[in-house]
């Protein structure tokens, strides 16, 4: 299960590549546009600074003026300020760049293919197969798709089984088979028919389908802010308001003290002062929280789904295939009372002979590999199939005898075959009852064989718990995350696997509106959700659930009810899914409080700097020993510019999440972003005032 | 000095002693359950028969602040008209005149908004009439107005959903029935019997020792002082405050005025550990502030024993401190501690004259002014101190990955905006207020007003400077101590700071009431392994941090202009 994400032809992108930068320094420019960066309040400041700036720079240049301070100094404040609203613009616009390049690369699966359509002609109404273009295809119509043929939209099989490669989309070489009816009747656009026929129903208008969405959410161009980010934004604005207020207050002072305060120096002051850095990446955290999901192959309609994955407390998963690798096992037969060995094993390969399920198959197997192969003379030529239903919760066959009698042989959960047996007048032999319940005691599934309502005996059938997974739960713990493992097994086989795997709760003899009702009474309690499904009866819990992640091969119903949709169709994603959510908001937090910690240094940088020429004694705050006022107000405004693109690359990654507790979590990112943002800046500076000291 | 010392740790010690048990009653008498003092029932009552009050209807957090602004209104009106014409009213033995109107608009308001700004002398400003009907009654209101209000934040720490947030009137009157008032008798009991005078008597008259006859102001003082401590008013009975002979006469009566502006500030803290029902989280609160006064208070006692540099110098010795502007009979360790305990609560009484402080121990009580949140004012400082809580729990629960909660309730965008516009109006309050002091003094030093903006400050430079930033401060957070030195009675500061006042006192009011009642109804989601702990001292220093770097943020440079310029001067 351990998949790798990338596939040959969707290679994960270097942090910045050579292309995307280009296309993101012309969109840097192009965001100038004070009509765009007014939804940024931060850099919109910024933006307002540097226009008064290159006002006064004009001013001295034409005048010749210099009570504020040289040409040259203003100048170069000017350039500053507008390198960093520059570099904030990058850092959004490398980050919308990099979204486009991976939604691109989807988007090519999805080139124009021809589509044959089937359409009803003439007065008989004879369907006759056209060859149209694929994005001439609408909702409702039906395409002919053959061996060989790439699929040209979304759909929902409507007639035919085939084999599907649906590496394109997933990076999985293995082909799948997808058949119409059932749960696994969903194809994807882009994906190649490997064998078979199969009709399609386009199930999305053009430019509707998930992908669709979420290429516009990583492109930027639908993105809407979170609540979390919305908050953020306010309280960055309220920062911000309170440096101009403390600016706006200097001037007065200033004059009070005798002391002239350059423009410069005034509008330096307050761009450093505010959260710029933050204010900066913000939107490129939010991109890249997108892109990281789709990096893992997972489509999120929202950004709000993304994030509330995060903060997600319980999580339900299905056994099979999450927690079980595939499929139970066939291990052993146990006879019952009297009867012998063959006999038992015989009337198990016979019930099994004509199941497809990989449970029936395996006992088929282990029939073979038994001392004598009893299959070889066994025929089922006439036989009636009996599925295996919810309701009966047994399956078996109908084979017929001469003389017009028929062997009837089930398998199935022992309380259902006890049901048959003691209807018909049996006795259910108490030995078969101690066994069944040692061999779900035990983790494994006990099937009870019946021939002709008389006990045969009883199969074991063994779960292989996937290697790792213990660990994953583990972590998942960690992160507050209760894992509920939902099971159609009777509650002492789950409660075993359960243990073993180390869930935290089971649901067993899940039926589909259990599942719905345990997220029902987990919500009530307040807590938020995720759960992972493909089928049409899973539709309502993904719709009830907060987190629903639909599988790609599911069915239609389920992917409009959920609101991620897992391309590789990997059960376990959901716990990327949560980190993911979680990586979103640590990185916002973690860089907000960077941001101001920041402030202190900066602090410490200029207001010495505008004031020691008429107050002397100030001269004692100016621990950094910067070279001069000019050198001290550019190193800042400098260093408060640079630090935009050096986070760059964090943001777009993300802070690591830890699962280490979330008092110790918030203690180490204090430590880090809290008490480093403090000293960064003061290394920082001199540095760069050591460098800017020598050119004044 | 070991005496001086042990003078200050035993008045701390015994306060938190007493804080924890009445804590304990507090929260008794809020949740109503049993407690001492339930004979004063029949007496509440008849309040609410009076009052048309039915004392069993929970309010949301609207209906609350009506009744709070409302009531608020009334009594502004009521003193406002009282001070206008007292010189005409009865009980005024000694003859005073009625107030002008803009220094009655400030006195009625500093009083309403527990604030006690005081631009007037109590001895020649006011009548006995209007000391206890209308100062006194309002240090009693204003004090059980904070109380209740801070109250209604409660409700927002419990696991129900609720959309009331209980009875600000309730919480009002039993506020005073069963603290305020059986609690001053007690302290002003103390009082009386050691010199403070109760008598309605008007000036008394000395001959001195070189024959002069002098006039000593006396009155119904004991009760006043009593609540002007208990209830973190500290407006004086006298001009000179505490610092007065009669007011705080002498070691023991300073232990006990101490303890009695201290007491019920921290109190409040256990109290609301108490009725939630988390211990935890009233001891880390305690931490948090208590670390917050230590920082203040020990460079302040340090500086103020080193003595003055200037002094120094001169190569005269200082072996008792700084003693400029200070009792003898206190000294200045217990000067330096009443000095910064006045100003983190709201009390703003003086037992010394901060304008003598030296300029490092005038930065500290300006800090613990702009703060404000290090204990507080009776019910003001839990308040103050929840916008700072609600920014540290949107930020630490950003930084541990979870969309930030506060005891299982989602911090959301509107609370984060209220906030925030709480946080930055002591900044906008303080800084503007200055900054326009400090530009009508500059540009129109000449303006032809009563007192003219240049005949404002006794000291120019940087510790005019801080006179003005101090008056502001003190207004916005309504302290009401004064730095001194600084012509305030006329035009532009009795109005400037009356504005201040009023804002520095209802929107911090409003602003928590209001997000406590949106997060008092939301879902409670229960807390799990991935919830951020907020009883744990990795939480307080968040919490911690926040206020220092919201502190810092706003005021640094203005405290760089003011008292650190000054400091580094005279250094």
């Amino acid at each position: 299960m351990a998949k790798q994400l990338s596939s040959p032809n969707r290679t994960r992108p270097g942090l910045f590549q050579k292309e995307l930068i280009g296309t993101a320094i012309r969109e840097s420019f192009i965001k100038l546009n004070p009509a765009i960066l007014v939804k940024n309040p931060v850099m919109f400041t910024v933006e307002v600074g540097t226009l008064i700036m290159v006002l006064v720079t004009v001013y001295i240049g034409v005048t010749g003026d210099t009570t504020q301070g040289s040409l040259a100094y203003n100048l170069s404040i000017t350039f500053i300020l507008l390198v960093t609203v520059l570099f904030a613009n990058f850092a959004e616009a490398i980050a919308e760049a990099r979204g486009k390049a991976q939604a691109e690369s989807l988007r090519k699966t999805r080139q124009e293919t021809p589509a044959k359509v089937i359409r009803p002609v003439g007065e008989y109404k004879l369907d006759e197969v056209q060859t149209i273009s694929s994005a001439q295809l609408k909702k409702g119509d039906i395409f002919l798709c053959e061996a060989g043929d790439i699929i040209p939209s979304d759909g929902e099989i409507v007639e035919g089984l085939a084999t599907i490669d649906e590496s394109a989309i997933t990076g999985e070489s293995a082909p799948v088979i997808r058949e119409a009816g059932g749960d696994k009747s969903s194809v994807t656009g882009g994906t190649k028919v490997l064998s078979d026929r199969i009709k399609v129903m386009v199930t999305t208008q053009p430019g509707e389908s998930f992908l669709d969405k979420m290429i516009a959410l990583v492109e930027g161009a639908t993105r809407q802010k979170t609540p979390n980010e919305i908050a953020l934004t306010i309280l960055l604005a309220g920062f911000t308001l309170i440096f101009i207020i403390v600016c706006v207050a200097l001037k007065p002072f200033a004059d009070y003290a005798n002391t002239p305060i350059t423009i410069a120096a005034l509008i330096s002051l307050f761009v450093c002062l505010i959260p710029t850095t933050i204010g900066g990446l913000l939107s490129a955290i939010g991109i890249a929280g997108m892109d990281r999901a789709l990096q893992a192959n997972v489509i999120a309609k929202s950004g709000r789904a993304v994030e509330t994955a995060g903060d997600v407390d319980t999580l339900l998963l299905d056994k099979t295939g999450t927690i079980t690798i595939g499929n139970r096992k066939a291990t052993n037969f146990y006879p019952a009372p009297g009867v012998s060995q063959t006999d038992m094993v015989r009337a198990s390969a016979l019930s099994s002979l004509a199941d497809e399920t990989p449970e029936g198959k395996s006992i088929v197997e282990l029939a073979r590999n038994g001392e004598t192969d009893v299959t070889r003379n066994l025929s089922t030529t006439g036989a009636t199939l009996i599925k295996f239903t919810a309701e009966t919760r047994s399956s078996g066959i109908d084979v017929p005898l001469p003389g017009g009698e028929s062997l009837r042989i089930r398998k199935g959960a022992m309380d259902s075959i006890r049901a048959i047996v003691q209807r018909a007048g049996n006795v259910f032999p108490s030995e078969i009852e101690t066994k069944a319940n040692e061999i779900a005691a035990n983790g494994g599934t006990p099937l009870v064989v019946i021939e002709n309502e008389a006990v045969k005996g009883v199969i074991e059938l063994q779960d292989i718990i996937k290697p790792g997974i213990s660990e994953r739960f583990d972590r998942l713990r960690k992160m507050g995350v209760k894992t509920v493992m939902v099971t159609g097994d009777n509650p002492l086989t789950a409660k075993f696997i359960a243990g073993k795997a180390g869930v935290d709760d089971f649901i067993a003899e899940a039926k589909p509106e259990d599942k719905m009702n345990y997220i029902r009474r987990e919500q009530t309690g307040g807590k938020l959700v995720a759960m992972m499904g493909d089928g049409t009866n899973d539709a309502p819990a993904l719709a009830q659930a907060d987190v629903g992640v639909a599988m790609n091969s599911g069915t239609q119903a389920a992917k409009e009810a959920g609101n991620m949709v897992d391309l590789d169709n990997d059960p376990t994603k959901l716990i990327e899914v949560v980190e993911i959510g979680k990586q979103l908001l640590i990185t916002r937090g973690t860089l907000t409080t960077f941001s101001i910690a920041n402030d202190v240094a900066k602090y410490f940088a200029i207001v010495p700097a505008l004031f020691t020429l008429s107050i002397p004694a100030l001269q004692a705050l100016n621990i950094m020993g910067l070279h001069s006022p000019e050198s001290a107000i550019l190193s800042a405004v400098i260093f408060n510019a640079i630090i935009i693109p050096l986070l760059i690359p964090l943001a777009l990654r993300g802070v690591e999440y830890k699962p280490i507790g979330a008092s110790a979590l918030l203690r180490r990112n204090l430590f880090i972003y809290g008490l480093g943002g403090i000293v960064a800046p003061f290394v920082g500076i001199k540095l760069i005032d050591l460098a800017v000291g020598l050119f004044i | 000095m070991t005496t001086e010392w042990m003078g200050v740790i035993v008045t701390y010690g015994i306060t938190v002693l007493l804080a924890i048990p009445l804590g304990k009653f507090l929260a008794n008498v809020f949740k109503d359950e049993p407690n001492a003092f339930d004979f004063m029932k029949p007496l509440e009552r008849l309040i609410y028969r009076l009052g048309g009050i039915d004392p069993s209807r929970e309010m949301n957090w609207k209906e609350n602040l009506v009744a709070l602004l409302t009531i608020n209104a009334l009594w502004l009106i009521y003193a406002f008209v009282l001070l206008l014409t007292q010189g005409s009213l009865p009980l005024n033995p000694d003859g005073n005149p009625s107030q002008t109107p803009d220094l009655a608009f400030n006195t009625a308001i500093s009083f309403l908004i527990n604030c006690n700004l005081q631009h007037y002398s109590g001895e020649s400003g006011v009548t006995y009439l209007t000391q206890l009907g209308v100062l006194m009654f309002l240090q009693f209101v204003s004090a059980a107005t904070g109380i209740a209000a801070a109250v209604l934040l409660f409700r927002s720490f419990m696991p129900k959903p609720v959309e009331t947030v209980g009875n600000f009137y309730v919480l009002f009157v039993k506020s005073i029935t069963r603290v305020l008032l059986p609690f001053s008798l007690v302290i002003a009991m103390i009082l009386a019997f050691n010199g403070t005078p109760a008598s309605f008597d008007g000036k008394d008259t000395l001959v001195t020792m070189q024959g002069d006859t002098v006039g000593v102001s006396r009155g119904p003082a004991a009760g006043f002082i009593a609540i002007k401590h208990l209830g973190t008013n500290g407006g004086g009975w006298f001009g000179a405050n505490s610092a007065h002979p009669l007011e705080n006469p002498n070691y023991l009566t300073n232990m006990v005025e101490m303890i009695a502006q201290v007491v019920i500030p921290i109190a409040m803290i256990f109290a609301l550990g108490f009725f939630i029902n988390r211990k935890r989280f009233a001891w880390v609160i305690y931490a948090v502030m208590t670390v917050g006064l230590l920082m203040l208070l020990v460079p302040t006692i340090l500086t103020e024993l080193g003595g003055n540099p200037a002094i120094a110098h001169l190569g005269i010795g200082q072996p008792t401190g700084a003693m400029e502007g200070k009792e003898v009979r206190f000294g200045p360790l217990a000067s330096a501690y009443w000095s910064i305990v006045t100003t983190v609560i709201s009390t703003g009484s003086v037992n010394s004259m901060h304008d003598s402080s030296m300029a490092m121990s005038g930065t500290m009580e300006l800090l613990g002014m702009m703060v404000n949140a290090f204990y507080g004012g009776v019910g003001a400082g839990l308040l103050n101190f929840y916008y700072f809580l609600i920014i540290a729990v949107f930020i630490s629960g950003l930084m541990v990955g979870r969309t930030p909660e506060l005891f299982g309730r989602k911090v959301e965008a509107r609370e984060i905006k209220i906030a925030s516009i709480v946080a930055l109006l002591s900044a906008f309050l303080v800084k503007g207020g200055t900054a326009l002091a400090a530009w009508f003094f500059i540009h129109y030093g000449d303006a032809s007003w009563a007192v003219k903006p240049s005949a404002w400050l006794n000291n120019p430079g940087f510790h005019g400077f801080t006179e003005m930033l101090y008056e502001m401060t003190s207004s916005n957070a309504n302290n009401g101590s004064g730095f001194e030195g600084l012509g305030d009675n006329n035009f532009f500061w009795n109005y400037a700071t009356g504005i201040v006042l009023i804002m520095g006192r209802y929107i911090p009011i409003i602003g928590p009431v209001a997000i406590a009642g949106l997060l008092a109804r939301k879902k409670y989601v229960p807390e799990s392994a991935g919830t951020l702990p907020v009883d744990t001292p990795t939480f307080g220093l968040m919490i911690f941090a926040v206020i220092f770097i919201i502190t810092a943020l706003s005021f640094f440079p203005a405290l760089t202009l003011g008292p650190l310029a000054e400091y580094f001067s005279l250094k």
